[in-house]
């Protein structure tokens, strides 16, 4: 099996080199790959709603309280994905992931901003080389409606801009017709355009409709080559849920095992407070473990999460409940 | 219907915006009348909960204010009626809570009801009473313009179970704020059942809110709360004023210590939670 048996339409009509991770099988048929999927045992959805149940009686005390909400905000991945954007809005929102309290700088700094490919290069002028990661939608982010070619160029476009993250969304449609092949390899082109950046691959669960599709979708897009497997654009209905995160969770650890390869998730839409934060974060400890208790492997996408998270922060440490306004909006 | 028929028993709960849920700490705590019997389960408010509330104000707090002043005055006038015609109602919880006659009970009831009404007629004169031109050395009209606080806490009579919440609550938000009030720790129903109808009076939903618990509990955490603009603790007992003054502070909250239920003080409260926005106007020629 050579990588060359892979016939994909690219910007500038040159092959693609397809980047081998180690330890992970090519596929170049249909067939390889249902074989493979066909693995996955079903999911238990009462199950998994019930486990979630119990995980969100879990309450985190005073130290504990603390440091969950401190590595909370570190995996912020502060988010604008309007058509309103403005670089002057992008500049402000970056200055704020760098240092999220202006007026409190042990309050560590989030993990990544996430704006459209246009912004790229707005938010890299501002991030500089602070630690902060600049991540940028891609594939005709929100509905993955384009030809490949499109969303390849759109990838090398926020790449090249200064984006060291990408986060590509899946053709749910082609998914959710069987069209599985063309699925993995379009996320095999992206990852190859991305060079070094890391891949985030959305999976837009609220449009996958079963937790068993959310599994296989997940399965497909690590066998792809995602480094993150990301839960929703956070522009349908249905953004991400304890349920849909569980089993998520449940397939990077199955995948670690099977393959050795440790991959991200990042919960996204709908994550306003801190007490759900701090509910995603003990599910992910009972179910993938603490190894992805970090910002390089888990992720909140969201805007107005980091400012509750900064309010109970400032409670926790003065012990006054503070105001919303004391923080600056997004 | 048999006699031996079982008593049902009431769980009275918190009005938190707009909806009745229990306390998130899941306590609650025996309510008992003058002599020590049994009247019902309350709801026992923790810190968290008065944050939720909190929440819920400060969202309200603008459609309330952005009402006409004619319109707030209609919603209080409203609950003002439905306080009326269960009238009885409140009256027999206040007898039984305060252990006093029945005609004392119901004078009360139609005191605070009165008092309402009252407050339902001072939402548009505020501005004219509160407000006005000022006299300016210039082609200048200057107006001062009294706008809400915000958010207010208040803590209500201890003993005083109904006249005793009307006065820390509708002063408040007649002039335009929404109020988070702690009613009477001991004496909580008649409290609880205004809140009941406050359900059917067209308030926005956050603009009332009403816990039941501790004093002791809530008051330090109503005081340092720091999105909470305003403060009542004229029913506190006075040992404990400078500790809540002092946390009040560093928030910069209004306060207001006044005791008493007549209209001097009445109109005192109003004044209390309002600030002033001074506005200049070219005349022209």
């Amino acid at each position: 099996m050579t990588s060359s048996a892979l016939r994909l339409v690219t910007p500038d009509s040159t092959g693609i080199e397809i980047p081998t991770r180690k330890n992970l099988p090519t596929f170049v048929t249909e067939s390889g790959l249902r074989t493979e999927l066909k693995k996955l045992s079903g999911i238990d959805a009462v199950g998994a709603e019930a486990r979630i149940a119990k995980l969100s009686t879990r309450s985190l005390k005073k130290e504990t309280k603390k440091y969950a909400i401190d590595l909370a905000i570190s995996m912020v991945d502060l988010t604008t994905l309007e058509g309103a954007d403005t670089a002057g809005r992008v500049a402000s929102l970056c200055t704020k992931a760098m240092h999220p309290d202006a007026n409190n700088l042990s309050v560590p700094s989030v993990a990544a901003v996430c704006v459209y490919p246009d912004m790229v290069a707005n938010a890299r002028a501002v991030i500089g080389s602070s630690p902060v990661h600049v991540a940028s939608v891609s594939t005709a982010f929100p509905s993955g409606r384009a030809s490949l070619a499109v969303k390849l160029l759109d990838t090398k476009d926020a790449v090249e801009a200064g984006a060291d993250e990408i986060d590509m969304v899946i053709d749910r449609g082609a998914f959710l017709s069987g069209n599985l092949f063309k699925v993995y390899e379009e996320i095999v082109a992206v990852k190859a355009v991305c060079g070094t950046a890391h891949l985030k691959v959305i999976l837009e669960t609220g449009e996958l409709v079963t937790y068993d599709n959310v599994r296989k979708a997940s399965w497909l897009a690590m066998l792809a080559g995602a480094d993150f497997i990301k839960t929703s654009t956070g522009k349908v209905g249905v953004n991400a849920t304890l349920p849909v995160a569980l089993v998520m969770l449940e397939a990077v650890r199955d995948f670690a095992e099977e393959y050795g390869e440790l991959v991200g998730v990042k919960v996204a839409g709908g994550i306003r407070t801190t007490k759900d934060a701090l509910k995603y974060l003990v599910v992910v400890n009972e179910t993938a473990g603490s190894s992805w208790l970090t910002p390089e492997y888990f992720r909140f996408g969201a805007s107005s999460l980091l400012n509750d998270l900064l309010l109970q922060r400032t409670k926790q440490l003065s012990g006054n409940y503070a105001r919303p306004d004391r923080f600056s909006g997004d | 219907m048999s006699e031996n028929r079982l008593e049902i028993r009431k769980t009275y709960k918190l009005l938190v915006n707009g909806a009745f849920p229990r306390s998130e700490s899941g306590r609650t705590y025996e309510v008992v009348d003058a002599e020590g019997k049994f009247i019902a389960n309350v709801a026992q408010a923790s810190r968290k909960d008065l944050r939720e509330a909190v929440v819920a104000a400060r969202a309200a707090q603008a459609k309330w204010w952005s009402q006409s002043a004619y319109n707030r005055g209609q919603v209080i006038y409203r609950l003002a009626e439905m306080a009326e015609s269960r009238h009885a109602e409140i009256a027999e919880a206040v007898e039984l809570s305060e252990g006093v006659k029945s005609k004392e009970a119901r004078k009360s009831v139609s005191r605070g009801i009165d008092r309402m009404v009252w407050y339902a007629g001072w939402t548009d004169k505020i501005a004219q009473v509160f407000g006005g031109a000022n006299p300016v050395a210039g082609p200048f009209f200057n107006f001062s313009l009294p706008v809400p606080s915000g958010v207010v806490a208040a803590v209500a009579h201890p003993t005083n179970s109904f006249e005793g919440l009307i006065d820390v609550t509708f002063g408040a938000i007649a002039a335009g704020n929404s109020v988070i009030v702690l009613a009477s720790s001991d004496r909580p129903v008649p409290a609880v059942l205004l809140g009941e109808m406050s359900a059917v009076s067209d308030f926005p939903g956050g603009v009332l809110n009403i816990l039941t618990g501790k004093v002791e509990e809530l008051a330090p955490v109503m005081a340092s709360h720091e999105d909470i603009d305003g403060l009542d603790i004229g029913c506190v007992q006075a040992t404990e004023h400078t500790a809540l003054i002092s946390a009040a502070a560093g928030s910069i909250k209004r306060v207001f210590e006044g005791q008493g239920f007549d209209e001097t003080t009445a109109v005192r409260r109003l004044r209390t939670f309002i600030e002033t926005s001074t506005v200049w106007h070219t005349k022209g020629q």
